[in-house]
């Protein structure tokens, strides 16, 4: 149970109060319907700066409630951007009569307490909270000068941003279920613009921590500035079959496609390349893939998942063979299993079933040595066109990359406009190496250097 | 014709308290305030794996406020209209701006509302929920009967109604109330080349009338043929080819190509390719470029944008010349020009910026077949998918999600799905026929930091001279 954005306020009696009204919600359920209600409130700021000054600063609250009716195996949901009483009642009656058209399925039903006991994390900080608007200025402001300072080729960037948020949540069932939880966030980006002569090349850089002062300011701008400056003089390349070298942001967003279609609802409706091949190798025995949200060093880590069961472990590949799938409560119903409590959702949303810690088992090497094993092949820097390029039912892979070329283990010329192309499937058991470098990224997903070989270049 | 009920009679918020609100937004000073309020009511239903899985509806109501001091902007949101939430977030939004002294004290608004050139016949919360689950049942009978290798079909049916009224300390204040109705279809095919999707979507700016114009089984057959075509699909080539975009299927090619380039923020700060460009040749000339919002019943069609000022046909490129960026409040004023109506934010809760609505290429002279047959080898484009930009260098790529092999002017062979790239600069230059049959594409939704809109777009039949397509075959 993820709560993004925040409320400034909040403290144990604002989320216990959250979860006295959800609990209230719930146990208006009639005789033979069971009702769950989701709260959240929140609050966020966000500062932008721009040559120097501030260019926007936005504070934002937010709160709502996700009201779920189950009633004779037929479900109706509805939400609200409120906690106004009378709305929210009318948001119940709403979430009725829409179960009333809905069509049956037995295996439907709210999550019921399963035992497993949620494991405490440390998730809110006072230290974002009552960090001073004049200190998140200072930080936005000192984010645009550190990355506008250090090459005489970066004079401006597209934003520099700081932003914080601070959500609290909470969660009740008829069916006995009572959770709550809080948390707080803090991020740096910044997308730094390099020029030399009419030429222009953009690189990005950013931090996501519970508190400010884990962002490494610096580490930010030196990422972006080194990503644009590195990316001048880029042309396509020939079209050919090489080796794809991804650094951690990037394989994380390759498992995060993988974790996609490793869900109880695709593998149901038939929308994932790997139904009915659980127990079967998969992928290269490099490849061990697991969801943990007890997991404190991930973004997604959370002692709940969106229906209010205590998260838990989920190994999805172990040694390149798949393990099995993510449920929520429905999903393992329908298939006869236990919910791996793998809920996501918003207030303004059914709770689907999702990744929400993923992350890469680590192997051998720091991304150096992955790289100085290459002896043709690419080292990607940015994906473009994922929502267009990626087909995660057939499994197809097409997208837009940026990098510079590996030759002969070495970093040579800067690449653009050239797509990569290959299949989920194939890039799995193409996977030659897997590094020892663990990064947790923004996502909550934790990766490492990926070496994939024989993909498809097309370029010139 | 059926009658209309209206519902919306209720005061969204009085217009004094707008006033008192921009008054305490700038009472420690500011060079321009203003206040946003909204009200959005949405409903859906969704059918898939044979059953209606799910009703839905959602509710929000809220006010944005923002505060321009020099070249910053404050801003802060509540849900709460009352009198004494809305001063709650003037006096934050002013804090944020920092105050300034000067600017802005007496504030006196005028009504300036623009009639929608469209009202919608039959209002979507009016219709029984039955009826709008018989139109999801009719679209998977009719997915399914299209092949028995359909094995998978979802749809959804979604109406959402917007109002909102706008006041600033320019003394405009206008409001709007506008309805969106959008039903799509989603399907699986299975063979022994594996799993393939297909997909169909319909959407303007209307009411519930949408289904006397569109048949949802028409639409789902459509989105069937698409998974079944692919399921003999091969792999799509490697490399640089010509490239045919069928009418309709393709507007996503300038949205990227030089669409986002032209938005006048981001010329602002120099992260565009055509920064400093207009009135240079840089397009050929066979392409005039529109972003109009004043199309009746797109999907991108607004009366006024969400800064309270009404839309416009704009001409971006006019006989491959760029004629005028793209502005929204904050760029044109800083600029001392008006805006073109193209400020535009996802909801009270966003700052607005500047976005494209309805984006067209105008029809040219060449026969649509002409431009086929005289393609010696190339690929040809029904139906594109979405699509991304780096506005800084150009580069951008979209999606095929139907496409066909041309070989010897003919189109042969359907191709798996892919990615294609290009530079923005360079594709419009070398875009080398325009036909006269032009077509609105489906409807979008276009995302710029983290905030969506809706979007139309639309092109005649037309030929890129060369594009690299990102495919696996040599």
């Amino acid at each position: 149970m993820s709560a993004p954005t925040a409320a400034a306020a909040a403290n144990e009696d604002t989320t216990a109060e959250l979860l006295r009204m959800a609990e209230r919600l719930a146990a208006q359920a009639g005789p033979g319907e069971q009702v769950e209600a989701y709260v959240a409130r929140g609050s966020s700021t966000s500062v932008r700066a721009y040559d120097g000054e501030v260019e926007s600063l936005s504070v934002a609250q937010s709160a709502g409630v996700g009201i779920r009716v189950v009633a004779d195996d037929r479900q109706g949901f509805a939400s609200c951007g409120s906690l106004d009483p009378e709305v929210v009642a009318e948001t119940l009656a709403d979430a009725r009569d829409n179960a009333r058209h809905a069509e049956p399925d037995e295996a439907l039903g709210l999550a019921r307490p399963d035992g497993v006991v949620p494991v405490h994390q440390e998730l809110w900080f006072d230290e974002v909270v009552q960090l001073p608007t004049d200190e998140k200025v200072r930080l936005a402001i000192e984010l645009e000068r550190a990355t506008t300072g250090a090459d005489e080729r970066v004079r401006s960037v597209r934003t520099a941003m700081y932003g914080d948020g601070a959500g609290e949540a909470a969660i009740a069932t008829s069916t006995g279920i009572s959770a709550a939880g809080r948390g707080t966030t803090c991020h740096l980006s910044v997308a730094a613009l390099a020029r030399d002569g009419s030429e222009t090349r953009m690189g990005g850089g950013s931090d996501v921590a519970r508190t400010p002062g884990e962002l490494d300011l610096d580490q930010v701008a030196a990422d972006a500035v080194e990503r644009a400056t590195r990316l001048l003089g880029a042309t396509p390349v020939p079209s050919r079959r090489l080796t794809v070298v991804l650094e951690p942001r990037l394989a994380a967003t390759i498992v995060c496609i993988l974790g996609g279609t490793l869900t109880g609802e695709r593998l149901l409706k038939g929308r994932t390349p790997f139904a009915d091949r659980v127990g079967e190798v998969i992928g290269s025995p490099l490849l061990t893939v697991v969801d943990d949200p007890t997991d404190p060093r991930s973004m997604g880590a959370d002692p709940h998942d969106g229906e209010g069961l205590a998260t838990r472990r989920n190994e999805l590949v172990r040694a390149g063979e798949l393990v099995g799938f993510l449920h929520n409560t429905w999903t393992a119903r329908r298939l006869g299993v236990a919910s791996t409590a793998s809920a996501v959702r918003s207030y303004a949303s059914t709770p689907g079933v999702g990744c929400q810690a993923l992350a890469v088992t680590p192997g051998e090497g720091t991304h150096d040595e992955l790289v100085a094993a290459v002896d043709d092949g690419i080292l990607v820097q940015s994906l473009t066109g994922l929502h267009s390029g990626v087909n995660a039912v057939s499994g197809d892979i097409s997208v837009g990359a940026e990098g510079l070329l590996i030759r002969g283990g070495a970093l040579a010329e800067p690449v653009c406009e050239v797509t990569l192309a290959t299949t989920l499937q194939r890039l799995l058991t193409d996977i030659e190496a897997v590094g020892a470098d663990l990064e947790w990224q923004p996502s909550g997903t934790g990766a490492v250097t990926l070496v994939i070989g024989d993909v498809t270049l097309s370029g010139r | 014709m059926r009658d209309v009920t209206t519902t919306s009679d209720d005061v969204l918020i009085d217009p004094d308290l707008m006033a008192q609100t921009l008054r305490g937004a700038l009472a420690t000073g500011g060079d321009f305030a203003e206040v946003f309020a909204e009200d959005r009511r949405s409903a859906s239903a969704h059918l898939d794996d044979g059953r209606v899985e799910e009703l839905t509806s959602g509710r929000s109501r809220g006010a944005g406020i923002r505060v321009v001091v020099g070249d910053t902007t404050g801003f802060a949101h509540t849900a709460d209209l009352t009198p004494a939430g809305l001063r709650a977030a003037a006096e934050a939004a002013a804090a944020a701006a920092r105050g300034g002294g000067g600017g802005v004290k007496e504030v006196a608004l005028t009504r300036r509302d623009v009639a929608r050139s469209y009202q919608p016949e039959v209002l979507p919360e009016t219709v029984d929920k039955g009826t709008k689950v018989g139109l999801l049942r009719r679209a998977d009978e009719s997915a399914r009967a299209a092949g028995s290798a359909i094995t998978q079909v979802s749809a959804s049916y979604s109406e959402g109604r917007r109002r909102f009224v706008v006041a600033n300390s320019d003394g405009l204040l206008a409001g709007d109330d506008g309805v969106r109705t959008l039903f799509s279809v989603s399907t699986v095919a299975s063979g022994d080349t594996g799993l393939q999707t297909g997909r169909e979507s319909i959407g303007h700016t209307v009411g519930f009338e949408l289904f006397d114009q569109h048949d949802v089984a028409e639409l789902a057959e459509r989105a069937a043929r698409r998974a079944l075509t692919k399921l003999a699909a091969r792999p799509a080539p490697s490399g640089q080819l010509p490239v045919v975009i069928g009418k309709g299927g393709g507007g996503v090619l300038f949205h990227e190509a030089c669409g986002h380039g032209l938005e006048a923020d981001l010329v602002a700060k120099g992260a565009s390719v055509f920064a400093g460009r207009v009135g240079e040749q840089v397009a050929s000339p066979l392409v005039t470029l529109v972003d109009d919002g004043t199309i009746a019943r797109e999907w991108g069609y607004v009366a006024i944008d969400d800064e309270g000022h009404p839309a416009q046909r704009n001409v971006l490129i006019r006989d491959g010349v760029l004629t005028d960026y793209m502005w929204d409040q904050l760029r044109a004023r800083k600029e001392g020009r008006p805006s073109s109506g193209n400020g535009r934010r996802q909801s009270y809760q966003h700052l607005p910026m500047v976005r494209m609505t309805n984006t067209v290429l105008l029809a040219g002279d060449d026969d649509p077949d002409d431009i086929i047959a005289s393609t010696d080898h190339g690929v040809y484009v029904a139906h594109l998918g979405g699509g991304q930009v780096n506005t800084a260098t150009g580069d951008f790529v979209f999606g095929m999600t139907e496409a066909y092999l041309i070989e010897d002017g003919q189109i042969t062979e359907p191709l798996r799905e892919g990615n294609l790239i290009g530079n923005g600069p360079q594709v419009l230059t070398d875009i080398d026929a325009v036909a006269g049959d032009f077509a609105m594409g489906p409807p979008g939704t276009c995302g710029k930091d983290g905030q969506g809109v809706p979007v139309g777009d639309g092109v005649p039949t037309l030929r890129v001279k060369a594009l690299t397509i990102g495919g696996t075959a040599a």
